[in-house]
C-alpha cells in the first residue's frame, strides 16, 4: 500500500496540479518539475495493531485508522504546501499484526530515514537500537511513555505524542490553580495504569498537590454497569479530598467510576476531566480547520493519536520547504535544529526539546463536552517557555542521549 | 490643492447636516455589526447580518457595506444606513477576509475551509476566477496600482502573488508560521505580513518577493509565544505601521523607515483587526475575547477610550463619508 504525492493517480499532489481550473501556468510549471525531479521525501507509517478489550457504554471502538488517516492528512497538507516550492512527498504505511515481528517489518522499508512509528514502548526501542534505523529519524505518535524521554531515550527518537508525565503535569496544574489539591487515587491493574497513577505522584509532588489516600481497583474482567452503584463506594472512601482521579488507560472502569465515587467529588485523569493531546472540542486557533480537514478525510472525529501522525509528517514537511530540500540529511538537520518552530493548531509554536526529543506542546482538559482549560495553566512560569512546564524539563530528566549535554 | 480642502467642508456641512464618522465592527459569535459614532465613541445602533461575520469593508463611495459571513458562506452587502442586505455575493466556501480592488469592484475573498481565493465583480455578482492557493488562505490585499493581489496561507505560511490581469497565482513567498494579514504600503513597494505563531512581522520587497526584514516583538511580562502579530494598519503619513499583537493585549508600533518598534500599547483582551478613521488620528481595535473596542490616539499612541460591542469583535472599518477622503477600502479597513 503506497501513497505518494505524485506517483499514485489520485496521490494529493496530482489532483492539486491537475483538478482545478483555472490552474496557474507557473503551479503547473512547479508541478510538473517536481514529477521531473521524480525525488519525493517518503515518510514511513509502521503501526504496532494492539488487541483491545471491547468498548463499555456502547462507545465507538478506537478505529483501526487511529494515527494512519492523522499521518495520511498530513501527507496531504504537506504536499499542498510543497507544491508552491517544488516539493513533493509521499507516505508508505505499513502495519504489524499482534505478535508478528515489527524488527523484521522495519528491517523490509527500503528508505527508513523518517518513520512515524505507532507501537508500544518496547517496541519503539526494539526499532530505535537496530543497526538499520541509526541514520532514521524515528517520530514516536503512539507510546506515552515517560521513561522514552528519561532513562530510555535514544538519539534518532522524536517524541510527538505527550508523555504521561506532560498529561500528569497539565492535570494537577490545573487542580493547583483551582485549590483543589488533595487527590484521592484509584489505579486498576494495567501496567499503563500504574505509570499513570506514577506519573500523577510525580506531578503532585511538583506543584504542591497532595494524594491523600491510594486504592487499587481491578474489574477482573467483570462488568461493572450493574454493580458500580455500589461497588465504587469503598475505593473512593477515605480522608477529605477535592477530588478522585482514575488512572484507567484502557476504559474498563473508570466511566462508571464518574457519579459513583463515596462523596461528591469531581472525577480526574483517564476519564472524567482529562488530559490530552487533542480532543474532539478542541476548536481555538484555528483548530476547527483541521478538524474539519480531518473530518472529511477520515469520516470521524480526530483523536490524540491521529494528531501527532498528522503532526509528525506535517513537522517533516515543514522542516523541508523550510529549507527548500527534500534531501533526508537537509531536512534531518533542519527538523532537529534547536531553532526549528511548527504550528499545530495549538495557539503556540511547537519544536523539540534539545535535552529528550520531546515535542513541547500545550494540553487539554477536556470532559467530551467542552475544553475546560489548557495548559501550562496561567501562572506556571518557566525562564525558557511557559510550555516547559509540562513534563520533564532538562534538570530533571537522566536522558544523554542528544549532543550538547555532557554524560 | 490642499489649501481648498476646508472650503470645500465647509461647503458640504452646509449642504448636509453635520454627520461624525461611523466606524463598523463586526461581532463574529452574535452575528451583528455593531456602528459606533467615531467622535463621541458610542454604539449608535447594532443590526443583525449572517453567520459568523469576520471581514468588512466598504465601497469607495461609502454607501454599500461588505461582510464576509463566513458561516453563511455568503459576502453580503449591505445598506450601511439601515443594515438592510441587499443581496449576497458569491464567495465561495467559508469566506474569511477580503480586499476590494482599486476599480471599486473587484473582491478578492480568501476562502478558508477550501484552499482558493475567489474573485468576484461586485457589480454583474458573477465569479471571474478561483484561484488555487495554500491551505487555509486568510489575509487578502491588493496593491495600489491594482496590479497584484496576495493572499496569505496560515497552514502552508506563505504569500501567495496573484497577478490580477491574468488571475493566475504566479509566485509563492514563504514567511513566517501562520501568516493571518497582510497589507502594502502605500507605495506600493513593501508588503508586510503577519505571522500568528512565528511571532513575527516579514517586510517583503514587492518587486523581487523577496523578505527583507524580519520584525520582532518583546514586551516585558509577556511570555514570547503570547506575541501573536495579527492585524496590520499603517499610520496616515506612512510613517508608523501599527501591529495588533493578539493575546498578549497589546497593539506596537513600528516605525516603517528603521523598523524599530517604538511602543507597545495595553488595549483590550485578544486583539485581532484595527482600523483608522479617514483623518487618521483614531486607531481602533478589536479586541476578541473582552468583546470590546479600543480607541486609540493615533498622534500619541495613548488608548482614550475602550467601548462595549458584541461578542468576539473581529473585523472593523471606517465608513468613508461624503466630505471625507475615501480610505483604500481593504478587509478589516486597513489602509496600505
Amino acid at each position: 500500500m503506497v501513497l505518494s504525492g505524485v506517483r499514485r493517480d489520485d496521490g494529493s499532489g496530482r489532483r492539486a496540479c491537475a483538478g482545478v481550473i483555472p490552474v496557474a501556468l507557473l503551479l503547473l510549471a512547479s508541478c510538473l518539475a517536481a514529477e521531473a525531479a521524480g525525488a519525493p521525501l517518503t515518510v514511513q507509517y509502521l503501526e504496532r495493531r494492539v488487541e483491545r478489550p471491547v468498548p463499555l457504554n456502547n462507545e465507538d471502538p478506537i478505529p483501526d485508522d487511529e494515527g494512519a488517516k492523522g499521518a495520511e492528512l498530513g501527507l496531504k497538507d504537506s504536499n499542498a504546501t510543497g507544491r508552491f516550492v517544488g516539493l513533493s512527498f509521499g507516505l508508505e504505511p505499513k502495519i504489524v499484526e499482534p505478535g508478528a515481528d515489527i524488527r523484521a517489518a522495519f528491517r523490509q522499508i527500503a528508505d527508513p530515514r523518517f518513520v512515524v512509528l505507532n507501537a508500544p514502548a518496547d517496541d519503539v526501542l526494539a526499532i530505535a537500537d537496530l543497526p538499520e534505523a541509526r541514520g532514521s529519524v524515528l517520530l514516536n505518535i503512539g507510546a506515552p511513555d515517560t521513561r522514552l524521554r528519561d532513562a530510555d531515550c535514544r538519539k534518532n527518537l522524536l517524541h510527538v505524542l505527550p508523555s504521561r508525565a506532560m498529561l500528569a503535569d497539565a492535570l494537577v496544574q490545573f487542580l493547583a490553580f483551582k485549590r483543589w489539591s488533595r487527590i484521592l487515587l484509584v489505579s486498576g491493574p494495567a501496567p499503563g495504569d500504574t505509570l499513570y497513577a506514577e506519573a500523577l505522584r510525580r506531578s503532585a509532588k511538583k506543584f504542591g498537590a497532595r494524594i491523600v489516600a491510594e486504592s487499587t481497583y481491578d474489574p477482573k474482567g467483570g462488568d461493572v454497569r450493574d454493580t458500580a452503584l455500589r461497588e465504587f463506594a469503598l475505593p473512593t472512601r477515605g480522608p477529605e479530598h477535592d477530588v478522585v482521579a482514575v488512572a484507567d488507560e484502557a476504559g474498563e472502569f473508570g466511566a462508571s467510576l464518574n457519579y459513583n465515587t463515596a462523596s461528591p467529588r469531581p472525577l480526574v485523569g483517564t476519564q472524567g476531566l482529562s488530559p490530552a493531546a487533542w480532543g474532539r472540542s478542541v476548536e481555538a486557533w484555528a483548530a476547527v480547520q483541521l478538524q474539519g480537514r480531518f473530518r472529511k478525510l477520515a469520516g470521524r472525529a480526530m483523536r490524540p493519536i491521529d494528531w501527532a501522525g498528522w503532526m509528525a509528517v506535517h513537522a517533516v514537511g515543514e522542516a523541508a520547504v523550510k529549507v527548500r530540500s527534500t534531501d533526508p540529511e537537509t531536512v534531518r538537520a533542519a527538523l532537529t535544529a534547536p531553532n526549528f518552530e511548527v504550528g499545530g493548531f495549538k495557539g503556540r509554536p511547537l519544536s523539540f526539546r534539545t535535552w529528550d526529543g520531546q515535542l513541547r506542546q500545550p494540553v487539554f482538559l477536556l470532559w467530551p463536552g467542552a475544553v475546560t482549560a489548557t495548559a501550562p495553566i496561567e501562572g506556571f512560569l518557566h525562564h525558557r517557555t511557559e510550555l516547559d512546564t509540562l513534563g520533564l524539563d532538562e534538570p530533571e530528566s537522566v536522558c544523554r542521549a542528544f549532543t550538547g549535554r555532557a554524560g | 490643492m490642499n489649501r481648498f480642502v476646508p472650503l470645500a467642508v465647509a461647503l458640504l456641512a452646509f449642504a448636509t447636516p453635520a454627520r461624525s464618522e461611523e466606524i463598523f465592527v463586526t461581532n463574529e459569535r452574535d452575528n451583528t455589526i455593531s456602528v459606533i459614532d467615531g467622535e463621541s465613541f458610542e454604539v449608535l445602533r447594532t443590526f443583525p447580518v449572517g453567520r459568523r461575520p469576520r471581514g468588512v469593508t466598504f465601497a469607495k463611495d461609502g454607501k454599500s457595506l461588505y461582510v464576509c459571513a463566513s458561516d453563511s458562506d455568503a459576502v453580503q452587502v449591505i445598506d450601511p444606513e439601515t443594515g438592510q442586505v441587499r443581496h449576497d455575493l458569491p464567495s465561495g466556501e467559508d469566506p474569511e477576509q477580503f480586499a476590494l480592488a482599486p476599480d471599486g469592484r473587484t473582491l478578492f475573498i480568501a476562502n478558508e475551509e477550501n484552499a482558493t481565493t475567489t474573485v468576484v465583480d461586485a457589480q454583474t455578482r458573477k465569479v471571474l476566477a478561483q484561484i488555487d492557493v495554500g491551505i487555509e488562505p486568510e489575509g487578502m490585499a491588493v496593491s495600489p496600482d491594482g496590479r497584484l493581489a496576495v493572499t496569505t496561507s496560515e497552514t502552508t505560511n506563505m504569500v501567495h502573488w496573484i497577478d490580477t490581469k491574468t488571475l493566475q497565482a504566479i509566485d509563492a513567498t514563504p514567511v513566517g508560521q501562520r501568516p493571518r494579514f497582510a497589507a502594502f504600503s502605500a507605495d506600493g513597494t513593501r508588503l508586510w505580513a503577519s505571522s500568528e505563531i512565528g511571532g513575527t512581522v516579514s517586510v517583503i520587497d514587492v518587486a523581487s518577493r523577496k523578505v527583507i526584514e524580519t520584525i520582532d516583538f518583546a514586551v516585558k511580562g509577556i511570555a514570547a509565544d503570547r506575541i501573536q502579530p495579527v492585524g496590520i494598519q499603517f499610520s496616515k503619513d506612512g510613517r508608523h505601521a501599527f501591529v495588533a499583537l493578539g493575546p498578549s493585549d497589546r497593539v506596537a508600533v513600528v516605525d516603517t523607515a528603521t523598523f524599530k518598534v517604538e511602543s507597545y500599547i495595553l488595549v483590550g483582551r485578544r486583539v485581532w483587526q484595527l482600523a483608522l478613521n479617514a483623518a487618521g488620528t483614531r486607531l481602533f481595535t478589536t479586541n476578541g475575547v473582552s468583546g470590546d473596542v479600543t480607541v486609540i490616539d493615533a498622534g500619541t499612541f495613548k488608548p482614550i477610550r475602550t467601548v462595549k460591542v458584541g461578542r468576539f469583535p473581529w473585523g472593523a472599518a471606517a465608513r468613508p463619508m461624503a466630505n471625507a477622503k475615501a480610505p483604500d477600502g481593504r478587509a478589516a479597513g486597513a489602509t496600505p
